[in-house]
């Protein structure tokens, strides 16, 4: 069912098979292969920036902790007490000195380690509360890249940096434009859900020629508002994100670029050219931004950082990012046929008010749950979820661009140009390599 | 163009998170003509409206600078530093309301059907020309095969204008606002 040449098979050139979507067996096995051996982002440091700082988060369909330590060591903790089973932190996020079971007492270090146990005399003999056994069991390994928190589960592998390879300079793009050279999570998060599969949310993040289709009502509708009527200023910002995904094809395929890394990453180059969205292109709105970034970094860097013109870039398998109005989107899945995303904005420290103004402004307008975007995209996923089920064409095509793909100059491959599916083969290809290895399929090979 | 609000957004969160049980009235005085009775007919009206899918009368009862907030935390301070499910200045809402009319809004397709109750209806606050209206809202949405449950408080700023009364801003809170939500199309 899930052999190494089973799913060599499911993926082939150009296209892959409609089972990688629907299969729960499959399903399974991407839970121990890819989410068990990736590096899977966890959470931004700035979430747990004091000791005993803690949030919930997922690697996977598993519920781990994210929590500084009394040392101030970022930790990434298994959510289960390690006596009788329960879920032992439950709320969402908080501060505390210790983490206690609700069944029993049992009492751990924010590391994690057992600290006490109520009526310890009872347990057998041999029980040792300094066994890692008896602990809340961490990830196999964390680590950071400038503040972004990564989990992987194999203790062996490649290393964080050399898993993210040349995707590096996105999130240095997303540092980069704070001013004090530093950013924080802030603003709150969205969650939304769909029901389908996991893999169709970072398909779409880089996908360059659906907004025409899919947000055709949204891009009409912004077209015909009055700019006359009263905004606060977030409307503004909304509306004219809705305009610019009514790009014509010839500016997709003219102007703007697609590229792919090892490990199944890829960033969409930026496709607006609206000078209220866009810092480099000198609004007066971004004035007063760049006037503080020229304090810090000096005229030619800021102009270098503002000139790095990226939109979405996507860390396979779960995190999706963009530097230019500071969003990122965690993809939790939860079932084959259910996924929930959830949606973090950044504060670029040392930058004027307005501009995170324009951050909310702008999570709402294409993280939000009830965006006038964010609903149609929502709407595929659940249509891709439905329509798999009938069962007709047995492949899916992703062949879009195949006869161009081009290496690039940093170890990766190029689309022509943005309509290009190459993010979605390199994607599959990363996903057979995790799937089907002889060293990871050794367990699951049924 | 962007303007700055008159009423800073922020002020609606303090008296959303006031408690009420301060300002008890048995009979609040018809100041300005707008009475407990005359605000439950405009909110019964309202839903109304919106289960009937006549968006754009909805949006005609709206002030010409009027926003609208559907918060995504609870006791959600400002709709500026937080994001939120929907914050829609007037330009917005007109924008989310000509969409609601496309054929092409694949999320509303097929359409939904809604079934509002209001209730629970009380006067927060009662000056010459406004007031402050908080009520309660439950909310069946079905569409395509699936029926959905909303429900919270809702606080709406009414004005009378010209022998009118219109939304000066509406805020409502969902129960789960910050629970994992397919889509919102239909406003509350």
């Amino acid at each position: 069912m899930t052999s190494s040449e089973t799913l060599h098979s499911l993926v082939q050139s150009g296209r892959v098979h409609r089972r990688l979507y629907t299969d729960p067996a499959i399903f399974e096995v991407e839970m121990e292969r890819v989410f068990g051996r990736a590096w899977i982002y966890v959470g931004h440091e700035s979430q747990v920036r004091k000791p005993g700082d803690y949030v919930r988060t997922f690697i996977g369909r598993k519920p781990v902790v994210l929590v500084r330590d009394a040392e101030g060591k970022i930790r990434v903790i298994h959510n289960q007490c390690a006596h009788r089973g329960s879920l032992v932190v439950a709320n969402d996020k908080g501060n505390t000195d210790e983490f206690q079971c609700c069944y029993h007492g049992w009492t751990y270090h924010l590391d994690g380690r057992l600290k006490a146990v109520p009526l310890q005399h009872g347990y057998p003999r041999d029980f040792d509360p300094n066994n890692p056994k008896t602990a809340m069991v961490s990830a196999g390994r964390v680590k950071s890249y400038r503040g972004f928190v990564f989990a992987s589960e194999a203790t062996d592998g490649p290393s964080l940096e050399e898993f993210l390879g040349h995707m590096t300079t996105s999130f240095d793009d997303m540092i980069d434009r704070a001013p004090d050279g530093e950013i924080e999570v802030a603003g709150g998060t969205f969650k939304h859900a769909y029901e389908a599969n996991w893999k169709l949310y970072l398909e779409n993040l880089c996908d360059a020629a659906h907004p025409l289709f899919t947000h055709r009502s949204s891009i009409d509708a912004a077209q015909q508002q009055s700019d006359a009527v009263y905004s606060d200023g977030s409307g503004e910002i909304a509306i004219r994100q809705m305009r610019q995904n009514g790009a014509p094809y010839s500016f997709w395929e003219s102007q703007v670029g697609i590229w792919t890394y090892p490990n199944g990453h890829s960033y969409l180059g930026d496709y607006h050219d609206d000078a209220k969205l866009v810092a480099a292109l000198k609004d007066p709105v971004f004035r007063d931004y760049i006037a503080a970034m020229e304090v810090k970094k000096g005229k030619a860097e800021t102009r270098r950082v503002l000139e790095v013109r990226r939109w979405n870039s996507n860390i396979y398998p779960n995190l999706s990012f963009m530097s230019q109005f500071q969003q990122l989107r965690v993809v939790h899945p939860v079932a084959v046929d259910r996924t929930v995303v959830a949606t973090y904005n950044f504060r670029l420290k040392g930058a004027p008010e307005q501009i995170f103004r324009n951050t909310i402004s702008f999570a709402n307008t294409v993280n939000g749950t009830g965006s006038l975007v964010l609903t149609d995209d929502l709407e595929i996923y659940n249509r891709i979820g439905m329509g798999l089920s009938s069962e007709g064409a047995e492949w899916i095509e992703i062949g879009r661009g195949l006869q161009s793909d081009a290496p690039d100059a940093h170890g990766g491959r190029q689309g022509k140009n943005s309509t290009s599916e190459v993010y979605i083969r390199n994607m599959f290809d990363a996903w057979l390599r995790y799937m089907a290895d002889g060293r990871a399929a050794m367990r699951a090979v049924s | 163009m962007a303007r700055k609000p008159k009423r800073p957004p922020r002020s609606a969160a303090i008296r959303a998170r006031r408690p009420i049980a301060r300002r008890p009235r048995s009979t609040p005085p018809p100041v300005g003509g707008l009475d407990l009775h005359r605000c439950e007919q405009f909110l019964i009206h309202e839903a109304r409206l919106l289960d009937e899918g006549k968006f754009d009368e909805w949006l005609a009862l709206f002030a010409p600078d009027a926003w609208y907030w559907v918060p995504s935390e609870p006791d959600q301070p400002d709709p500026h530093e937080t994001v939120s499910l929907i914050y829609d200045d007037r330009r917005l809402l007109e924008t989310r309301v000509r969409r609601l009319a496309s054929p092409r809004m694949y999320s509303q397709e097929p359409r939904s059907r809604t079934s509002r109750i209001v209730g629970n209806v009380t006067i927060e606050a009662n000056d010459r020309n406004a007031c402050t209206v908080r009520s309660k809202f439950v909310m069946i949405e079905y569409r395509r095969e699936q029926q959905r449950i909303f429900a919270g408080t809702a606080l709406h700023r009414l004005v009378r204008s010209h022998g009118r009364v219109m939304i000066a801003w509406k805020r409502v809170d969902l129960v789960n606002c910050d629970a994992p939500l397919d889509g919102i199309t239909i406003p509350f």
